[in-house]
């Protein structure tokens, strides 16, 4: 027994502010002190709040030490490991009241959080099976095998409500259904953990900080589904993912969880891991499985769906990572507590990863139906430098931005949907005025027409077409007739591509077009971007009644287009200065260096 | 995605071609080897030039075709060497929000290559990456395994100071 347990997070966020050195430091200084029989330090998995990264959490206390750094870690053993003082500047801001230091549950980001998928990271050490299993783990698979037939697996998980959490929401015990009812020598249970979505790392999070909870959930799968092998197929920019996981099969393996004859019942299963190489399209259900495969990654026509004939042309069930991170619960707990949260036609929880101009950067798990005005401005801690909250978007690039007159819509698969944007696998990027919609809308036809896989011409084609005539916007050679022709090619792209990458690939321009099309027009008409991104269109200009006459600004100009006046304005002494739009390069070096801020861009 | 073909004449070594025909040997019973033995050729050479596209091919008895047609497809496999000191630059949506353009164009202007690029010396390789999925500290850079966050254009010349000598 310890007399105290400190949990440093190892997840690639806080890895990568070098929570690992800190993590030895630790170690060293604990030992130095001779503590290192009474203090455990244990490397976990993501807490969530990565915008405070390195994260430290001490038990039994609770104490959160948030940016820690390497050289705070002699006083925090020595104060507070050795004589029991808590360092309290050291400690997260929030959870300092006065005299008492409140527990990490009760601060704002995870107050209002429901952690089901999460529930284990930052919690337990991913890389010993002993704790998950302390955690209930594996207690779901041995009820399957024991107590339970595959058609009671699949109904009990059909009467959860679990949708698919990959991004299209479809009902995963439907999908169980289908594939148990066709019978084959050999069938597969698939994952797809190839988040390729930008600004999305939820499913990096269950890898890293729970993987046996995949493993779990695939075996029961495959027993639900008469599966025997299971393929994980992830990314390779997830080292720590890749590596914890295998960690995690192999310790499965050893304690009899994976292989043959699983907890005596005559029941088989193993599984391997498939490394992606980088294709965004590989998200795609058939392409995936004709990477597996070995293949170039294209999707082909559906039907036959890969219930029918998936890997190998064997059926094939693929989920999600966090979608599997449910099912051992709602083993455990039953359908009825699944169902109790979320909304009427999407159940349980989602997680988010909230980036982009907000506060608290980070992984949050809430239940369907909250709203978006709780996650970015009470979860999220609103935006930085006292900005204004232009839009949210969700889905990625096949998603949409949502504006702040939508801020109250309950989250959940069908309401996003209505309103132009899409579920998607969970990243949630929040935008300020500072953000250029149509800059956006390009940004994401970029990634769209890079990763086509180029096997259809509505995509491959479309998709480029659609990003010249943004091009041309952003650079003020766009038209009226410009915008009317966009949105004939979106709904042209959406109807005819063959999967779900060109199918949803114009949601980005589509939704911005709906909600800030005056922002187009401002660049088509006006020739001006409103938020100040579009290099093409600004116009930097002195403000002469604050222009102290100083010549800084001049003296800057590379290309000499500022030059002084004769106009002197009230109160100043010398005349100001102003610049030649004809000769003007856009660069800055004029607004950079004034120190009076009399020089504006728009 | 388009790649940059690279012209420097292929250099392996009889080390590099041992350990190569070793981990083919290994995936020989495997029915989907192409994609594995690319990752683990690359690794070996650092890159997948034709010529080692050819053994790839020649040892899984495979047409070529279909090695250079997976070599293509994914982000991941280069077909040019890297420099000593690869900065990959995440244009991730979380990053590029925070300007992680601007950090691209500054250090491509510093090194005087473009993205997907190699300076001359070999020393510097430019890459363009996807989510690296640390958007916490976004704006991101990598350099090898050196991960560099919350940057500002101004950091740029100082990184690159670092990997000078």
């Amino acid at each position: 027994m310890y007399r105290s347990n400190v949990l440093v997070c190892g997840g690639t966020g806080c890895t990568s502010s070098n929570s690992l050195q800190i993590v030895e430091k630790l170690k060293e200084e604990i030992a130095a002190h001779g503590l290192d029989k009474e203090v455990n330090v244990i490397t976990t998995g993501c807490f969530g709040l990565c915008a405070l990264g390195p994260i430290m959490v001490v038990y039994p206390e609770g104490s959160f030490y948030s940016m820690v750094n390497i050289d705070d870690v002699p006083e925090i053993v020595e104060e507070h490991l050795l004589k029991g003082r808590i360092v309290t500047r050291l400690l997260y801001q929030e959870t300092v009241k006065e005299d008492t230091i409140s527990s990490l549950n009760d601060t704002a980001f995870y107050a209002k959080q429901k952690r089901v998928a999460l529930r284990n990271c930052g919690v337990i050490d991913p890389e010993k099976i002993d704790d998950y299993i302390a955690r209930d783990g594996y207690a779901a698979l041995g009820k399957v095998l024991t107590e339970m037939t595959p058609e009671e697996v699949i109904q009990t998980i059909l009467d959860s409500g679990l949708r698919g959490r990959g991004g299209a929401g479809f009902p995963t015990g439907l999908k169980w259904k289908f594939a148990a009812a066709n019978a084959a020598d050999q069938k597969y249970v698939c994952c797809n953990a190839d988040e390729g979505d930008p600004g999305a790392f939820m499913d990096r999070s269950v890898l890293e900080g729970d993987p046996h909870s995949l493993i779990e959930a695939m075996a029961i799968a495959g027993y639900a589904i008469g599966a025997s092998k299971g393929r994980v197929y992830v990314r390779a920019e997830y080292p720590i993912a890749v590596k914890r996981l295998q960690i995690a099969i192999d310790q499965a393996r050893e304690y009899g969880l994976l292989g043959e004859d699983i907890f005596g019942t005559g029941f088989d299963f193993d599984m391997e891991l498939r490394l992606g190489a980088g294709a965004f399209v590989c998200g795609e259900e058939t392409a995936l499985m004709t990477s597996i495969e070995g293949k170039r990654g294209e999707p082909r026509p559906r039907p036959p769906f890969p219930a029918v004939k998936g890997l190998y042309q064997k059926p094939t069930i693929l989920n999600n990572v966090e979608t599997y991170a449910n099912i051992a619960q709602i083993i455990l707990n039953g359908a009825d507590w699944f169902a109790s949260m979320g909304t009427e036609k999407s159940k349980g929880t989602k997680v988010f990863a909230l980036g982009g101009k907000i506060n608290h950067t980070g992984l949050v798990e809430v239940p369907m139906g909250t709203t978006l005005r709780e996650v970015v401005f009470e979860i999220g801690g609103g935006i930085p430098n006292g900005k204004k909250f232009k839009a949210a978007q969700t889905g990625g690039p096949s998603g949409g931005c949502i504006p702040a007159e939508h801020l109250d819509i309950p989250i959940d698969y069908d309401n996003l949907l209505a309103i132009g944007s899409m579920m998607g696998s969970g990243g949630l990027i929040v935008m300020d005025e500072t953000t250029c919609m149509v800059d956006i809308a390009k940004f994401f036809l970029e990634f769209t027409v890079d990763e086509s896989c180029g096997k259809c011409t509505p995509c491959r084609i479309g998709t480029k077409r659609l990003l010249e005539m943004l091009d041309k916007i952003t650079k003020g050679q766009g038209t009226l007739e410009m915008i009317d022709e966009m949105e004939e090619l979106c709904e042209f792209i959406k109807a005819n591509s063959l999967c779900g990458l060109g199918q949803t690939a114009p949601n980005p321009v589509l939704s911005t077009l709906r909600y800030f099309r005056d922002e187009y027009i401002a660049h088509v008409v006006d020739k001006k971007c409103p938020a100040g991104v579009c290099k093409d269109l600004l116009e930097y200009t002195i403000i002469k009644d604050s222009c102290f006459g100083c010549g800084l600004c001049a003296k800057k100009c590379p290309v000499g287009a500022i030059s002084v006046t004769n106009y002197t304005a009230p109160g100043k002494k010398r005349p100001a200065y102003e610049i030649d739009h004809s000769k003007c390069i856009k660069c800055g070096a004029c607004m950079d260096g004034c120190k009076f801020k009399a020089i504006i861009k728009g | 995605m388009r790649k940059k073909i690279s012209s420097i004449p292929f250099s392996g070594t009889p080390e590099q071609e041992e350990k190569l025909k070793k981990v083919i040997a290994d995936h020989l019973d495997d029915p989907g080897a192409v994609m594995p033995v690319l990752q683990l050729a690359q690794d070996i050479y650092g890159y997948l030039p034709f010529e080692v596209q050819k053994m790839v091919a020649d040892g899984l008895n495979v047409p070529l075709e279909e090695v250079y047609g997976v070599a293509t497809f994914y982000s991941q496999f280069a077909l040019s060497p890297k420099g000593k000191y690869n900065i990959s630059v995440c244009l991730g949506t979380a990053c590029y929000v925070k300007g992680s353009g601007e950090i691209l164009n500054a250090l491509s202007e510093k090194l005087g290559i473009e993205a997907e690029e190699c300076t001359p010396d070999g020393k510097f390789s430019l890459t363009a990456c996807r989510c690296i999925g640390a958007c916490g500290l976004a704006p991101v850079i990598t350099v090898n395994e050196d991960v560099y966050g919350r940057l500002t254009v101004d950091d740029v010349e100082g990184i690159i100071e670092k990997y000078k000598d």
